[in-house]
């Protein structure tokens, strides 16, 4: 197993973009009228944010790394690392952070490189960016995750579209002699990678004209062969069974109560699945802070929108240790246990983009 | 495991289904309520409950609630 420490990196800030545009799935076509209460009672996904065509992770994310370095009185200068993650980059070719490193005015003495991960990918980026950092003295770095879902899936598929959400984040990492060490479980499963895909478009199954091709999978389900699929069921019980696990593997590991851990922030999916793993763990809903209600299922952001959301003015008043849990598309899941002190964490943020 | 106690369970997810509607012969997707978020609905309930975790392929096979308590019961752990 992927469980191990990494000790001297401390999380410094965090802040999350989404564009304005705000949609109600009670008022989303797609959704056959009497079945749009069902749906935001079930997923617990009422309102989520849409990016205006053209606009990039990127773009969302650019927006969040300028805000976060203002408000922590950070260079970019001084930023030796940047990661960027995620399942909605720029371009095929070449890595989106190479663009972002230009953008943000980063020096050229600064790594950047991309990581494809999804929904389990906050944890992931941590422990890249974090790595990383702790053998560079006193260097800064930047976590750069969200997805623009809305540009990769259809608008007219009922099991995907009311689900997913736009936003970018950005957190900051410093190496810091004094910071406690961050706890790391990080696992995979790619016998599951086609539960959630896009067939078509990649080099595998290289995109043509028949790929744009409009088809009626079953009533509510109309997509082409460039859009996301779900295979909700599957994502369900892997979930429900996974994340769990690999949290309990994690407090094992070091020993841990659950009590320990002053918030446990998951992966917002939507509420069944939350649910489920929130009651498997016996945890109460003060400790599991939810904003499926506001901002859908942002993949990678959703662990950084519900810090900046849930509990921003918390971590900037007191220390607290936070368990930070992702799973998703891969398949792919982990968590992480973090002690943040003096976390300068921004309200969410909103853009027009 | 109890029939009675499991189509309890599965009516509470049906919502606004009078109590009594559902016998083990119900053919469940005949239901005017039933639409294809309720099957991740019990999905989730019947997991929930007893720790069965029932794929997609499994539950397309079952037709009545029969089926799905006949299924589900060979599977709950002893």
């Amino acid at each position: 197993m992927a469980i191990f420490s990494i000790p001297h990196v401390k999380l410094a800030g965090v802040a999350a973009t989404v564009p304005r545009n705000e949609v109600s799935n009670m008022e989303f076509a797609t959704l056959p009228e009497g079945e749009r209460k069902l749906f935001v009672r079930t997923t617990g996904i009422d309102k989520r944010r849409v990016a205006k065509p053209g606009t990039c992770t990127s773009d969302l994310c650019e927006h969040a790394a300028r805000e976060l370095m203002a408000a922590m009185n950070w260079q970019p200068s001084e930023i030796q690392v940047l990661v960027f993650l995620t399942q909605t980059p720029d371009y095929i070719t070449p890595a989106t952070a190479t663009i972002l490193q230009a953008k943000l005015g980063l020096p050229k003495s600064c790594m950047a490189l991309d990581v494809n991960l999804g929904c389990s990918g906050y944890p992931y980026g941590l422990s890249v960016v974090a790595a990383l950092l702790r053998h560079m003295p006193g260097a800064k770095g930047l976590l750069l995750a969200g997805d623009v879902s809305s540009a990769c899936l259809s608008e007219l598929d009922k099991s995907t579209a009311p689900i997913f959400s736009d936003a970018g984040s950005a957190t900051a990492l410093v190496q810091d002699d004094n910071a406690a060490p961050m706890h790391f479980n990080l696992e995979t499963d790619g016998s599951g990678y086609d539960a959630i895909i896009i067939p078509q478009g990649g080099y595998r199954n290289p995109v043509s004209a028949a790929s744009l091709a409009l088809e009626e999978e079953s009533p509510g389900i109309v997509r082409n062969k460039t859009h996301l699929i779900i295979k909700g069921i599957n994502v369900f019980n892997f979930s429900v069974v996974e994340a769990p696990q690999n949290i309990r593997a994690l407090l094992e590991h070091l020993n841990m109560e659950r009590e320990a851990v002053d918030y446990y922030v998951f992966h917002q999916a939507n509420m069944v699945i939350n649910e489920s793993i929130r009651k498997k763990l016996a945890l109460t809903a003060e400790q599991t802070p939810l904003t499926l209600g506001r901002f859908g299922n942002t993949s990678s952001a959703t662990i950084p929108i519900t810090i900046a959301s849930e509990l921003h003015a918390i971590v900037s008043q007191k220390p607290c240790r936070l368990l930070l849990s992702g799973f998703g598309v891969g398949l792919s899941w982990g968590a992480v246990v973090v002690e943040t002190d003096g976390l300068l964490c921004l309200p969410v943020l909103e853009a027009d983009l | 495991m109890h029939l009675d106690t499991f189509i309890a369970h599965i009516e509470e997810e049906f919502d606004g289904l009078p109590k009594g509607t559902i016998t083990g012969d119900t053919a469940f997707r005949k239901l005017d309520v039933w639409s294809s978020m309720m099957a991740l609905i019990l999905i989730a309930r019947i997991d929930s409950e007893y720790s069965v975790n029932l794929t997609a392929e499994e539950l397309a096979e079952a037709t009545t609630i029969n089926d799905l308590f006949d299924l589900v019961k060979t599977r709950v752990a002893v």
